[in-house]
């Protein structure tokens, strides 16, 4: 009996058969395989579904009335000009803040802050706990800092809310990119008699330019679409209004107002922003990672 | 003579060195200072619910606006909870898709579909819960709830767990809204996790005759077990911390219970809803404001835990 099946089992192994035990491992493989291919698949198809949702409820809304139109009172009409120059305004304005100070952050990180120096690691850390902190809270923070002494929602501390919340990616970004500048350049710099800051900034980040500003328009992408920031800062606007220190309109405020709305015209509206958001922010990231494969 | 210009010069530039130094050095304590007035301001401002409500604050399970009485337990376990259940769903997801973008697909296409699901991650949350609400709710209101409550209703155990009013938002439509935001971004920690696994140590595993499951589970894994539990951590940090899409999906009702399938709120989502009604000075704005710095606790205590499990290969 135990000898038929050993010889049984030699003949199996002599003509190639595979045995039970690399079956099965070739199964588990397979397995495997399939199931990372279809976890990967769902991620697209969300990204496709969420796409299709958006083309069929917001494209049928999209027209030059709802661009040129302020949003007004259900039925009559209102389009979402005025959130999208407030969205405009307030994203342009928070860049303006954001972009100066967290290169220049970045830079003292990257050329200032090499090993050793405790205080540039406490503020690389800072920068990361900025970076993954809830957006809602840097609306609270902004909320207790500006609103509450001036008395009033304004324009203004929605934009510095948002620069808030680009400042930490800026700063990681340029660090990172400066980093990638070899040591030689700035050495070569130096030997021909530039002082420090004209290598930093005519050499360095020249050449780091395009890193940096990939950064800085990825976080023109984030803040595009950021609500939760403004509900507490900007409040949002149903009337024109460019005034920085008067509530302000803007799209992701106004998508949150009207997708709960029980009038059908807000609903689409919302929806019509929702396609706008999306994207722009989508648009931006796009050209940015295929201009920075090349 | 000579020396002077030079001397005079160099001086010069000495000086405009240290004033771009300190111009840098203001704006790197602009970044502390931000960090900074954003815990202290979140602090002062629930200083009046912690002192009012001491211990109670984190027990109670109401919150209750008319009797100006509130607990935070129920949204800190919605929290709690909803983000478990997206760790549940996105991990796996993201492992999946790091292991087919790295090691399965073809360099090509695995850079195609690794930006694309990228894009996924740069999508506005307002939008993840539009579309949740719109494609997600409905699923689970139609198709999967009345499958459980009629399964599992009397079930001992499961069935408080699995059954609830077919309404379509809770803990479970939020956790799954939750995976789908977070997925991508764990998967491009990992993804940058497995690339930095040495490419001996696999060809090794391959010349043993090892499959490439059996390469991914006894070499790249144990290899990459820090990284990849700091991307988990990372993510998980992200779900804590979301508000605008989890307050379209979660149903927004303070109770506890075992339903995961009930409506419930999050502690971000309860922020966001209840600020508009609660005026500046009083305990219920306090109350929120304490929310939140517990809230930044969490996000502070879950970053500090990924950077230590990392290590220092970041």
């Amino acid at each position: 009996m135990n000898n038929v099946e050993s010889t049984s089992f030699m003949m199996a192994r002599d003509c190639w058969r595979p045995s039970r035990k690399a079956m099965w491992r070739r199964l588990c493989n397979n397995c495997a395989t399939g199931a990372s291919v279809a976890a990967g698949s769902v991620l697209l198809l969300v990204l496709v579904s969420i796409l299709w949702t958006l083309l069929r409820r917001g494209l049928e809304g999209l027209s030059w009335a709802t661009l040129t139109h302020t949003m007004g009172p259900p039925g009559s009409g209102g389009g979402l000009a005025n959130a999208i120059i407030g969205s405009l305004i307030q994203t342009g304005l928070a860049l303006l803040m954001a972009a100066p100070v967290g290169l220049m952050c970045g830079i003292y990180l990257s050329e200032y802050g090499r090993k050793g120096n405790y205080f540039a690691s406490g503020v690389r850390f800072v920068a990361d706990v900025l970076m993954s902190a809830p957006s809602i809270l840097i609306g609270l923070f902004i909320y207790q800092l500006l609103v509450v002494p001036m008395g009033h929602f304004s324009g203004f501390a929605g934009a510095l809310a948002l620069a808030v919340l680009a400042l930490p990616l800026i700063v990681r970004t340029t660090e990172d990119m400066l980093r990638l500048v070899p040591t030689a350049m700035r050495e070569a710099g130096a030997a021909l008699g530039a002082a420090r800051w004209r290598v930093i900034i005519f050499l360095c980040l020249r050449s780091a330019r395009k890193g940096v500003l990939t950064g800085i328009l990825l976080a023109l992408a984030r803040m595009g679409g950021e609500t939760a920031p403004l509900l507490f800062t900007s409040l949002g606007n149903q009337t024109m209004s460019t005034a920085m220190n008067r509530p302000m309109a803007s799209l992701p405020i106004a998508i949150y107002q009207y997708a709960g709305a029980s009038y059908e015209d807000w609903v689409q509206l919302a929806w019509t922003g929702a396609l706008l958001v999306t994207f722009g922010v989508l648009l931006i990231n796009i050209t940015v990672r295929l201009s920075s494969r090349h | 003579m000579r020396m002077t210009p030079v001397t005079r010069s160099s001086h010069h530039r000495v000086g405009f060195d240290t004033i771009f130094h300190g111009l840098l050095w203001v704006c790197a304590v602009l970044v502390l200072a931000s960090l900074g007035g954003l815990i202290l301001l979140m602090a002062t401002g629930g200083w009046q619910a912690f002192t009012a409500f001491g211990l109670d604050f984190f027990t109670r399970t109401s919150w209750n606006p008319v009797k100006d009485i509130y607990g935070v337990l129920a949204p800190l376990l919605g929290t709690v909870v909803s983000t478990i259940i997206a760790m549940l769903i996105a991990v796996p997801m993201a492992f999946g898709t790091a292991f087919w973008l790295v090691y399965i697909a073809s360099s090509r296409f695995a850079s195609i579909v690794g930006t694309t699901i990228q894009l996924l991650a740069a999508v506005p949350s307002i939008i993840f819960g539009m579309w949740g609400f719109q494609t997600i709710v409905p699923f689970i209101a139609r198709d999967v709830q009345p499958f459980l409550n009629h399964h599992f209703r009397h079930t001992p155990i499961l069935g408080p767990i699995l059954s609830g009013p077919p309404v379509g938002t809770g803990l479970v439509t939020a956790g799954i809204i939750l995976a789908m935001m977070i997925a991508p971004f764990i998967t491009a920690v990992m993804v940058d996790v497995f690339g930095a696994v040495p490419p001996m140590l696999r060809e090794s595993a391959y010349g043993l005759g090892a499959t490439r499951w059996e390469m991914m589970r006894k070499i790249v894994v144990p290899w990459s077990r820090n990284g990849m539990i700091g991307a988990i951590v990372l993510g998980m940090g992200r779900a804590l911390g979301e508000t605008m899409a989890v307050t379209f999906i979660i149903g927004n009702v303070t109770s506890v219970g075992w339903s995961l399938f009930a409506p419930r709120s999050t502690v971000a989502s309860l922020i966001a809803l209840q600020f508009p009604e609660s005026p500046a000075g009083s305990l219920r704005l306090s109350s929120l404001m304490a929310l939140g710095f517990i809230l930044m606790v969490l996000s502070c205590v879950s970053l500090v835990l990924a950077r230590l499990l990392r290590g220092k290969r970041s």
